[in-house]
Parts: structure tokens; C-alpha cells; sequence
């Protein structure tokens, strides 16, 4: 029996592991032992807690105390203060209007959430299978396997009505079912972790967090369609997510829970892990199929599915990491319970990732149906700074974005899908208004066009002209028409492309068209970035009569491009301007500002060289 | 592990050992660890309940702590909380005294009067 009085939980999800948690946790070591209190006190590494800007945090048990941004100094208080003497660190702790909150679910960041895939995520060690077994885990796999016929398993997923977290929402059950009724032996079962959307790190956390769950989901996924082998695919660049999920295996094996006979059953199943180089599109199936067999990863034309036809052309079934991280839940509370959250055809709850000008970034679950109002003003306390809201990039680069007008949409699969934009796997990109949309929408391509695996010619090619068309508007060579070419260009690209890379990657273009347009005008009509993002679209300007010639900018000026006097004060020649904004920054009495509009000079300047190339080709 | 049975084994023994993570433990005992609690061997005091309780396997009690109680002429002082019954504080404590503590009030829920410095809705 233990003697320890205390559980430390500290968060080291990757966020607050570069916040500096491991250096924290070292200094903990170190101190408890000066204070003889080492064994007192258990430290326990948790997967991530889901707040990552209070980050690095912990939770203190058995009082259940949150502590935020804690730094290697403020160890020493804890220690003696709340772990020596019983007094609680009230300035660590999240304040709500002045007054301390003590209990972690009174935080307003945690309180319109509800946690199924992440429920032991920032509770449990991740590497402890006992904690996992302690909260009733793999008992749903041991009575599926000895009570259940491989129907009713099936029959349990269908019913609780859960769809593919992966982005497309195909219904589970229905997948489930496919591979079940595939002739064809051995099956396989390949857990999709290649997460690569930017800004998304939902099925790290789970991986990190809680890996024997995403596990345990697999193998009821086996036990349902009779699969003996799994694969997890998970990208190179989540070292850590690897190391818990192998670490975890070798667990399993030695407790025999992974293996031959697993129960006392005829079940065996095994599990071994790919890791992906980082590509993309290996996201795809077909694709990470094509990855697994040691193939070069690009996707195959469906059908035939990877139901009927997979790794190694046999059948198989691929879910990605936070459907098969719903599936105990499921059957541990049953399936009408797990209905009884969401909207009509989306069931259950959605992890995302909430990041960009949030005030709460982080890892965050909300059952369907929340209203991204009260994901991002609620969940995510709304924006940060002075800024108003402006957008939100769901799905990533395969997403699309929505605006104010959409803030009482209720997040689901169909009405987002409506609205131009996706649920994707969850990555959320809140912006603010000094974001240019064009400019968001350029970068998004460009993650697309260097994605393309280059197989199918619209992706490959298309991609590519949608991006010189984007490029030249932000640089002011845009010209009337380019929008349409825009259009046209995106929706073959969605209709003829082969997978769901090319099919999914204008999104960002088309909706920022749908809902910003008069921005992509502004930029090719009045060359003139509203927002004063695109370099070649704004200008700066000296006040003369605010000048007080002090040179102050003349002399930061890397391309030395300010001249004047103290009587003449000082100008900017437009012509060699890099737009650096030093001027702006150093000048003592804000007579320098930068304005939306390319400045006349240089249209002029642009309109010369025009001339002359036609008279040099004449 | 062949059966379900075995798991759940295993199940109980995890689950002891996060207890104190778990918010339903039936009795809570809190030891004032202020300055002068500390000072009159508070900290002794606890760990004999610690000890005590992991010896006689009590996986629903829990010992936490606390500060300064304005009791400082009978530290270290001792509240024993259970839901539904009074609050007990025991005052002037010390390494035998908790063991008693222990087995009279802890196991057999009879309160050691003798010891009793208080008592509160």
C-alpha cells in the first residue's frame, strides 16, 4: 500500500512541454527530496490537460487544485507553502474576476465542454496501464469478446449513430459492417494518426494522453469485424505520440491482453506501428495504404474500397484515431447514451484544436451541435487583445471559412458542409481583423500545392495556376476576370481530381471568394490591400507637418530610402521602399503611416516599364 | 490475465492506488500544517496517519491537509470530516494518539472523546 498523500499531475502534452514542464517536473524532484518529502508525493507525466495558453499547468490532487503558467521559480512555493503546509498558491491559480478558482470544472474554459475521447486525457499516466484498468479499461473488449457476437458489436456502433472523426463523417457502424462482411483473410485494421493539418493536434493529444483507449477502440473494431492485425500509422514527427503507443503495447503483451488467445478466447490480434514521413496526402487511405505496403505513398482510385481491398489488397479498415477513441465509451455507457448528445445526424461530442487569435488556445471537446459562437466566445473566450473577430478556418486547408454571419451555425457535419466549410478533423483557426483573407487563402494553397503527390494532373497542374493567379493579386497584377478564372478553376479541380487532397484543396480559395469578395476587388481593382497585410498593396507616408526632422527614420532606413533636412523634413522614395516598417516604429511623434493602396508612384513607375517592354518588343 | 475476472483484480488493486484522485472517499482527515502545527510535530502526526491507514488497507479515507486554524496552543490539531456526521477536531495530538485516532474513530466510528477539542455541524 502506498504511503503518498499527494497526486501531482503535470500536463506534458507537447504544448506545455516547450513551455517548460520537464525542467519543472526535475525541479519538483529535486526539491521534494531537499524537503524529504519525496515519498510523499507522486509526480505523475499527464497527456495534454487541454488549456495550452496557461500553459505549462498542473493539477494537484486529492483537493483537485489547477495551477496555470507556473514557472521553475514557483516551485519552491508550492512545495513548502501547499505541500508542506497545506496553503493553496491562489496567484497560480485561474482567476474569475479577481477571486481565485480552486476546482478545476469552475473554470469557464472547461464548462461547456463534455469529455468523451479526451475523459482521462490530463487525468491518467499515459504510460500506467494499471491507471487505464483502474477506470474501467479494455472490460468493454472483455465482454465484447466473450458476451457479444460480432454482429451485435457492430450493432452497438451503428446504433450510437458515431461517424468518422477523420473529416468526412462516414457512419462507423456502416464501415464496421463492410469489413465484417469482406471475404478475405487475414483483415487488417489501420488506425489513421496522420494528422498533418496546420494548427491541428487533436490525435496527438489522444495518442499522447491516453493511448491504451485509441487501442482498446482498435481492437473492438477487431473483435467486430475479425480482423487479427493492426496498424498504427503516425507520422515521424511525433516522437512522443510513437513511444507511448509502443510503450503501451509491450504493456498489453505482457499482461496478455495482446497476443493468442486473448480472454481465454479464440480471438489473437496484434498490433505494430508505421511511422509516416510526413506527407500529407499519406492521410488519405488509399494512400497510407499504399504507404504501409511500402509503397511511394499516393493515393488509388475507389473503388475498389479499402473495405474490400486494402493492405495487401485484403480487406481493411481504416479509422482514424479519435473515432476508435469514442468507441469504449460507447460501450461502456451504451450506444443510446452516446445519441443522446449532438444534432440529428451527427451524434456525440468533437475534439478540436483551437488556435490563432484566440484568448484560450488549446485542446478542447464540445458535443455536436454547439454553436461556433459558443465554441470560440464561451470555450475559447472570444479574441485576444483589442482586435474584433473577423473569421474561422475549419478543416484546415481543406476547409473553408466562415464569418460573423455564421457565429449561430450549429457545428455539424451537414451544416457546415452547407455553409462551404468542413468539420475536418478539427483544427480551428480563429482570426482576427487584421488578417487579409487573400493572403489566408494563398497560404493554404500553398500548403495544398506543395502537398500534391503529383499523380492526378488537375491537382498537380491546377493547384499550381490557382496559386500564380493568387500570387499576382497580392502583388497587385491582378486583373478583372481572375476571380472567375479563380471559380472555375476550383470547382474542376474539386470535380476531377482523384482523391481528397485535390478535391478538398481550393475550399479556402472558393469560400474566402464566397464571403470576402469585395477583399479580392479591392486587391485587383483598387490595388489595395484593406487590411494592410500584402507588402506591395500598402505604402508609407511621412506627415510633413507633423515631422519634426529629428532623421530618427532616415537613419534606421535599411535601403537608406528616407532623405531630408531638419528645415525640409523628410520623405520616403516610394520606388525603393521595402516596407519594412522601422520608420513607423522609431518615429517619436507618429508622423509615419501606413495605408492601404499601392502609392501612385509606383503604379506610375509600373505603368513606364509597361510601356517600354511594348516598345522594346515592337 | 485470462479472464475478465482477472482483470478486475487488477481493476481494484489500480484503483487503491489512485485513490487520491478519486473525489468519493467516505472520510476525510485534515492536518492543520501551519507554522506551529508544523512546529509541535504536525508532520509526524500525519505521516503515522498515512502509515496507519495504508497498513489497515482504509482505501476510502484520505488524508489532506491544511493551514493555520487558530487553535495554536493545541496543535497539532486534527479534523476528522465525514459526510453527514459532525466535523471532529482533535487537539494537543501526537504519534499514539493518532494511531487511536486510527483504529477507534477510523474503523470502529467511534470518536476518541478524550481527545476531542471541538466538534461542528
Amino acid at each position: 500500500m502506498p504511503t503518498k498523500r499527494i497526486d501531482l499531475l503535470i500536463c506534458c502534452g507537447s504544448g506545455c512541454i516547450s513551455a517548460g514542464s520537464l525542467k519543472i517536473k526535475e525541479k519538483f524532484i529535486e526539491l521534494l527530496k531537499e524537503n524529504n518529502i519525496s515519498d510523499e508525493v507522486n509526480i505523475i507525466e499527464t497527456g495534454c490537460m487541454g488549456p495550452c495558453d496557461f500553459g505549462p499547468v498542473m493539477m494537484i490532487y486529492p483537493e483537485g487544485i489547477f495551477y496555470k503558467k507556473v514557472t521553475v521559480e514557483d516551485v519552491q512555493e508550492i512545495v513548502v507553502e501547499h505541500f508542506l503546509k497545506g496553503r493553496p498558491v491562489k496567484r497560480l491559480m485561474e482567476q474569475d474576476k479577481e477571486v481565485p478558482v480552486t476546482v478545476k470544472d469552475d473554470i469557464p474554459f472547461y464548462q461547456k465542454q463534455v469529455k468523451v475521447a479526451l475523459k482521462n486525457c490530463g487525468y491518467l499516466d499515459p504510460e500506467s496501464l494499471d491507471e487505464y484498468i483502474a477506470l474501467g479499461g479494455y472490460e468493454a473488449l472483455g465482454n465484447a469478446m466473450t458476451n457479444m457476437t460480432q454482429e451485435e458489436v457492430v450493432n452497438v456502433i451503428k446504433k450510437s449513430g458515431l461517424r468518422g472523426r477523420g473529416g468526412a463523417g462516414f457512419p462507423t457502424g456502416m464501415k464496421w459492417d463492410f469489413v465484417r462482411k469482406a471475404e478475405g483473410s487475414p483483415k487488417y485494421i489501420v488506425c489513421n494518426a496522420d494528422e498533418g493539418d496546420p494548427g491541428a493536434f487533436m490525435d496527438r493529444s489522444l495518442l499522447e494522453g491516453d493511448p491504451h483507449r485509441v487501442i482498446e477502440g482498435m481492437m473492438l473494431a477487431a473483435c467486430a469485424t475479425g480482423a487479427s492485425k493492426g496498424f498504427f500509422y503516425i507520422r515521424a514527427e511525433y516522437p512522443l505520440a510513437i513511444k507511448r503507443i509502443k510503450k503501451a503495447i509491450v504493456d498489453l503483451k505482457a499482461n496478455a491482453l495482446l497476443g493468442e488467445n486473448i480472454f481465454g478466447t479464440d480471438f489473437c490480434f496484434d498490433i505494430e506501428v508505421r511511422t509516416g514521413a510526413g506527407a500529407f496526402v499519406c492521410g488519405e487511405e488509399t494512400a497510407l495504404i499504399a504507404s504501409i505496403e511500402g509503397k511511394r505513398g499516393q493515393p488509388s482510385p475507389k473503388p475498389p474500397y479499402p473495405a474490400n481491398s486494402g493492405v495487401w489488397e485484403k480487406p481493411t479498415l481504416v479509422n482514424n484515431v479519435e473515432t476508435l477513441a469514442n468507441v469504449p465509451t460507447i460501450f461502456q455507457k451504451g450506444a443510446e447514451w452516446f445519441a443522446s448528445m449532438g444534432t440529428e445526424k451527427s451524434k456525440g461530442t468533437k475534439v478540436f484544436a483551437l488556435t490563432g487569435d484566440i484568448a484560450n488556445t488549446g485542446l478542447v471537446e464540445v458535443p455536436m451541435g454547439i454553436s461556433l459562437k459558443e465554441l470560440i466566445f464561451d470555450v475559447g473566450g472570444g479574441i485576444v487583445g483589442d482586435h474584433k473577430f473577423k473569421a474561422v478556418q475549419l478543416g484546415g486547408p481543406s476547409g473553408g471559412c466562415l464569418t460573423n454571419d455564421h457565429l449561430d451555425v450549429k457545428i455539424d457535419y451537414e451544416n457546415l458542409l452547407e455553409k462551404g466549410s468542413m468539420m475536418g478533423s478539427g483544427g480551428v483557426i480563429v482570426m482576427n481583423d487584421t488578417n487579409c483573407m487573400v493572403n489566408i487563402a494563398k497560404f493554404f494553397l500553398d500548403f495544398s500545392v506543395d502537398e500534391s503527390c503529383g499523380k492526378c494532373a488537375p491537382c498537380r497542374i491546377g493547384l499550381k495556376q490557382m496559386y500564380a493567379i493568387l500570387d499576382k493579386i497580392t502583388k497587385g497584377e491582378g486583373k478583372p476576370g481572375d476571380i472567375e478564372e479563380l471559380e472555375v478553376l476550383g470547382n474542376s479541380i474539386k470535380q476531377l481530381s482523384l482523391c481528397g487532397l485535390g478535391q478538398t484543396a481550393p475550399n479556402p480559395v472558393l469560400s474566402t471568394i464566397r464571403y470576402f469578395r469585395h477583399e479580392y476587388e479591392a486587391h485587383i481593382n483598387e490595388k489595395s490591400c484593406p487590411t494592410r497585410v500584402c507588402l506591395d498593396l500598402i505604402n508609407f507616408n511621412i506627415d510633413k507637418d507633423k515631422c519634426i526632422g529629428c532623421s530618427l527614420c532616415a537613419r534606421r532606413c535599411p535601403t537608406s530610402c528616407i532623405t531630408g533636412s531638419r528645415e525640409e523634413k523628410y520623405t520616403i522614395n516610394q520606388l525603393e521602399c521595402v516596407k519594412c516598417g522601422n520608420c513607423l516604429d522609431v518615429c517619436p511623434v507618429k508622423a509615419v503611416s501606413k495605408e492601404a493602396g499601392m502609392h501612385p508612384d509606383i503604379i506610375q513607375h509600373k505603368e513606364k516599364l509597361a510601356r517600354e517592354a511594348e516598345e522594346n518588343e515592337l | 490475465m485470462k479472464t475478465l475476472a482477472d482483470l478486475k483484480k487488477i481493476r481494484e488493486k489500480a484503483q487503491a492506488d489512485m485513490k487520491l484522485r478519486n473525489s468519493n472517499v467516505r472520510v476525510k482527515v485534515i492536518v492543520g500544517m501551519g507554522t506551529s502545527g508544523i512546529a509541535m510535530g504536525a508532520r509526524d502526526v500525519m505521516k503515522t496517519f498515512l502509515d496507519e491507514i495504508a497498513a489497515k488497507g482504509l482505501n476510502d479515507v484520505l488524508v489532506t491537509q491544511t493551514g493555520e486554524k487558530g487553535f495554536s496552543s493545541m496543535e497539532p490539531v486534527v479534523d476528522v470530516v465525514e459526510d453527514g456526521k459532525k466535523r471532529v477536531t482533535y487537539g494537543n495530538m501526537n504519534v499514539e494518539k493518532a494511531k487511536k485516532v486510527v483504529a477507534e474513530h477510523l474503523i470502529n466510528g467511534n470518536p476518541v472523546a478524550e481527545y476531542v477539542i471541538a466538534t461542528e455541524e
